[in-house]
């Protein structure tokens, strides 16, 4: 987050100062934008869900009561305005978990077993290999995503994620090692075909 | 892989996160090392399950930032103009 974030006064926010919203707006508005882009992937819906969450903000700012951290508390609107946009966007199962409780269900046994964090570093970041990255992250059901995004991309801790969420601590560790697991599975796929072009050369 | 060995994978395998994370316990973590030490599959997994992590992590140390015409979109939106600072 930006360094003015450590600033901005929530006395002021409560009372209507407008200057402290702008600069509200210019703290957050980054790591809000990137958590909506990588729950809703694409740049349309992600600036919608950001307009939406600082909109909500303002309208309900005289909710905020300080129990948790003022980051927390717009985390939590993001995340709930970008899991309600994923929700429209499939009408036929809205307010329903369906994707979750299958994915309760499923077996997380690793499969892939390459060995690729030998790979060189230029090759693990490669332009193409970002964009499986991105990929992966949007294949994860999006109950695992939403963890995944707040702990591993926006480094939320634990207890701070579970409170973003409403989830017990134990809820989000679980659902956070099935997103890892995942993910892991994807990357050893993409990233096990580099390692057999790379020794075809 | 031995059956008893399999049994001690699928033991270890929920304790992965927090080992990777450094919130294990001494005895825990003593245990997934001595263990990967021995059974290659479970040492390819953390060691994987690791790098993926760190690299999702190298790709968010990148600055979040938005584009300067959201930023002047959303102050628009947002009837905050006035105070949108060059």
């Amino acid at each position: 987050m930006d360094k003015s974030k450590a600033e901005i006064s929530i006395e002021a926010l409560r009372v209507g100062d407008r200057r402290e919203f702008a600069r509200l707006v210019d703290a957050y508005s980054g790591p809000l934008y990137r958590l909506a882009l990588k729950m809703l992937g694409n740049a349309t819906d992600a600036e919608d869900a950001l307009q939406n969450t600082f909109l909500k903000a303002f309208q309900h700012v005289d909710q905020f009561e300080g129990r948790s951290s003022l980051s927390t508390w717009l985390y939590r609107i993001a995340s709930n305005e970008a899991l309600m946009q994923l929700r429209k966007r499939r009408p036929e199962t809205t307010f329903s978990d369906i994707s979750v409780e299958d994915d309760e269900e499923q077996n997380f046994d690793p499969v892939q077993l390459t060995d690729w964090p030998s790979l060189p570093e230029e090759e693990l970041l490669s332009a193409e290999a970002r964009t499986t990255l991105d990929h992966a992250i949007e294949h994860l059901p999006e109950k695992l995503r939403i963890v995944f995004v707040l702990r591993d991309i926006e480094d939320l801790s634990i207890q701070e994620t579970s409170q973003v969420l409403g989830l017990s601590e134990t809820a989000v560790k679980t659902r956070l090692l099935r997103a890892r697991l995942r993910l892991r599975e994807e990357l050893s796929s993409y990233y096990g075909d580099r390692l057999i072009k790379r020794s075809k050369k | 892989m031995s059956e008893p060995e399999q049994s001690q994978c699928k033991s270890l395998l929920i304790f992965l996160s927090d080992f990777v994370d450094g919130n294990l316990s001494e005895e825990l973590c003593q245990e997934i090392e001595c263990h990967t030490a021995e059974c290659e599959h479970c040492r390819i997994v953390v060691d994987t399950l690791r790098k993926t992590i760190t690299l999702y992590h190298e790709c968010a140390d990148e600055p979040a930032e938005i584009s300067d015409e959201l930023r002047s979109h959303l102050f628009k939106t947002l009837n905050l103009e006035d105070y949108m600072e060059k």
